[in-house]
């Protein structure tokens, strides 16, 4: 059988093992040697998604099927598949990390990953199905110049959607390597060929099962997961508690700090501008927005959000018992996690192996697997449309393009932003990175999320203003970010006297200054000039926003 | 333009044209309230999500009080945010259902063809 010559192939070119002897280290690993249960489910998930991918591919002919599923998706499907979206490798191993390594810290960056769902849902789920068609810049631009506004959306999506993509790309390169032992550069292949298999032929109805498969895995291992660490300590989250302070089953305490918040939140304005990143940069998020035109209507649209919030909200619950078990129940605690990726990403990992074995090790390694292939296939579609969706079909055809060329470009784009994809990840490998997932959340609420939410809301907003809103929200992002402690500090390697890294800035999260040019820039530059066609629109767009007439 | 309005009392007219209805009381009110309920509710979500953050930035000994043997008040709050921002998504979704869908389907049902 051919899958399992590749699989040899494959493990011919792995990497020495990962784990290297730490002074603490008083457990061992399989981790980084392929075992026979991480290679046999992860073939098993790529196959099954496979299969769905070739059933889909029949339903795929036309634009509204490739970009929207055929509006075909239910909510609670939906539901499930904006959870897989959203539920990256990121927040599944860096949460639990978090929360090994620093205790408390890592719960408090949990809820932030939640608060963005209800603001969605409040401020722009329903009309955004009603007004949109297959992206958020429909809605930006449907009372604007299509010329400009389109350009400038498209511009601000790619990058939020490219910054994203090489986080996940270079995170998920580093991960199989650790967890597979493959070398880093067939990671990224594998990765990249998989998921455009995904889009390029099932489209987006094919990328929606591949989410919903995703989310449920996920949420299966995670829950399996927190339920052994909480059988052994009687099912009372108190006793965890306890144990992480005052004495482990693995012979270490780490004292009440774990249960007290740390240096994460120790400067308001800090804490303020990265909530606002999280919570605005959701409603910014191209992949995350573009799920909504795949349900029949904006009734199913706002279901769907109660359903990804239940689901994407149980998860962070959960997530911190994961990650407080693994504190207390593997051998070596802190020291060992930390000793095999400074970051705590493995933790969930190994307490996987430490409480139910190899096998379960495997599941949870082919799970996080899935979950870097469900969300860059998300990612590459939101890419692929807003080059073909809104420059291509709309700007330089002016929409007069057949169903035929549209899907074509669609793919072609698909495959340049696919293989964009690996080339960065590979281009960025070893590079500190992390930064970017934070670029792309602050450009988000920075420079899609203002446009978006005034156009939905404020008769007097222009293309002008739109134009000028999301220039100034990419660009201070951007900036500032090139100039935070961050990445002027860490990444170019500029130290202060005290050996901390230093910004020409002092702020490490921008969104709060970002957010607030971009309103400011839109107001005034729409006061300056009124459009009156606009304005007229904006009436009579009215009964489409809210009543869904005439809605596609 | 056929069936030109007959009596001044709009519930009595069972069609109007879109321009009718867009320029209608009962239109106009449903608008509103859709955003005096979204608003009322992104008030309460930023009181708590905010409220939290900055409760735990400013006040460190308060939310490190001990509720239990050991579980601290930062704990429950933490839960707190993260179940009250799902409760005020329910009951969004509820009163849309319950209230706003009605309302819709009704003021469609009045348009003409």
């Amino acid at each position: 059988m051919h899958l399992t010559a590749l699989s040899q192939l494959l493990l011919s070119q792995a990497a020495p093992a990962a784990p290297a002897a730490a002074p603490l280290a008083k457990a061992e690993t399989t981790l980084g040697h392929p075992t026979f249960a991480a290679i046999g489910f992860f073939f098993l998930i790529v196959a099954v998604t496979l299969v769905i991918t070739y059933f889909a591919a029949k339903k795929t002919r036309t634009s509204s099927e490739f970009y929207a599923a055929g509006r075909s998706v239910s909510a609670l499907q939906n539901g499930f598949a904006l959870a897989g979206d959203y539920m990256s490798a990121a927040s599944f191993l860096g949460i639990s990390g978090m929360v090994a390594l620093k205790g408390y810290d890592g719960m408090i960056y949990a809820t932030g990953w939640l608060v963005g769902w209800p603001a969605l849902m409040f401020l722009i789920a329903e009309p955004l199905r009603n007004i949109g068609k297959f992206t958020f810049a429909d809605v930006v631009a449907s009372r604007l110049r299509q010329k400009p506004v389109r350009i400038a959306s498209a511009v601000g999506g790619i990058l939020t959607v490219l910054f994203y993509t090489i986080a996940q790309m270079v995170g998920s390169g580093a991960l199989i390597q650790l967890m597979f032992g493959l070398k880093y550069e067939v990671a990224e292949m594998i990765v990249g060929a998989v998921m455009l298999a995904y889009v390029l032929f099932g489209g987006m109805l094919a990328t929606t099962w591949v989410q919903i498969v995703k989310a449920v895995l996920l949420l299966i291992g995670v829950s399996f997961l927190t339920v052994l660490v909480l059988a052994k300590f009687g099912f009372n989250p108190g006793n965890l508690y306890s144990a992480v302070v005052n004495g482990a089953p693995n012979g270490l305490k780490y004292g009440q700090a774990a249960l007290e918040p740390g240096g994460l939140v120790s400067n308001p304005i800090e804490a303020v501008s990265l909530g606002l990143a999280l919570m605005f940069g959701l409603l910014g998020l191209p992949h995350i927005l573009m799920r909504f035109y795949t349900v029949p209507d904006a009734k199913a649209a706002r279901k769907s959000v109660l359903y990804a919030t239940g689901l994407v909200g149980y998860f962070y619950l959960i997530i911190p018992i994961v990650g407080f078990g693994a504190a207390a129940l593997i051998p070596g605690g802190r020291g060992f996690i930390a000793s095999i990726d400074k970051g705590g990403n493995m933790a969930s990992p190994l307490l996987a192996e430490q409480l139910a074995g190899a096998g379960f090790l495997g599941f949870i390694a082919a799970v996080a697997f899935a979950t870097i292939l469900a969300v860059v296939a998300g990612l590459t579609l939101a890419g692929a449309s807003a080059y073909s969706h809104d420059i291509y079909v709309s700007v330089i055809k002016k929409g007069r393009a057949s169903e035929d060329e549209q899907v074509r470009v669609a793919k072609i784009a698909t495959v340049v932003f696919g293989v964009f994809a690996v080339g960065l990840g590979i281009l960025f490998k070893g590079q500190n990175v992390a930064f970017m997932v934070g670029l792309a959340f602050a450009i988000a609420a920075s420079a899609n999320f203002p446009a978006l939410l005034l156009s939905v809301v404020w008769k007097r907003f222009t293309t002008n203003g739109a134009v000028a809103s999301i220039i100034v929200g990419a660009l201070v992002s951007v900036v500032m970010i090139l100039l935070s402690p961050t990445v002027w500090g860490e990444v170019f390697h500029h130290l202060g006297p005290d050996g901390k890294p230093v910004g020409i800035i002092p702020f490490k999260n921008p969104a709060i200054f970002s957010m607030a040019a971009a309103f400011l820039v839109g107001w005034v530059v729409s006061l300056l000039a009124p459009e009156e066609s606009a304005q007229r629109a904006f009436e009579t767009e009215k009964i489409r926003t809210y009543l869904g007439v005439g809605a596609e | 333009m056929a069936e030109p309005a007959r009596s001044p009392s709009k519930e009595m007219r069972s069609h109007r044209s879109p321009h009718e209805i867009l320029e209608s009381a009962d239109f106009k009110a449903l608008v509103r309230k859709r955003w005096s309920v979204s608003t009322t509710l992104l008030v309460l979500l930023f009181g708590s999500y905010y409220g939290f953050i900055l409760l735990v930035g400013t006040n460190k000994a308060l939310v490190s009080t001990k509720i239990g043997e050991v579980t601290t008040l930062a704990i429950p709050l933490g839960v707190g945010v993260i179940v009250f921002a799902w409760i005020l998504t329910a009951l969004y979704v509820g009163w849309a259902n319950k209230t706003y869908d009605p309302e819709v389907e009704r003021l469609k049902a009045q348009i003409k063809n």
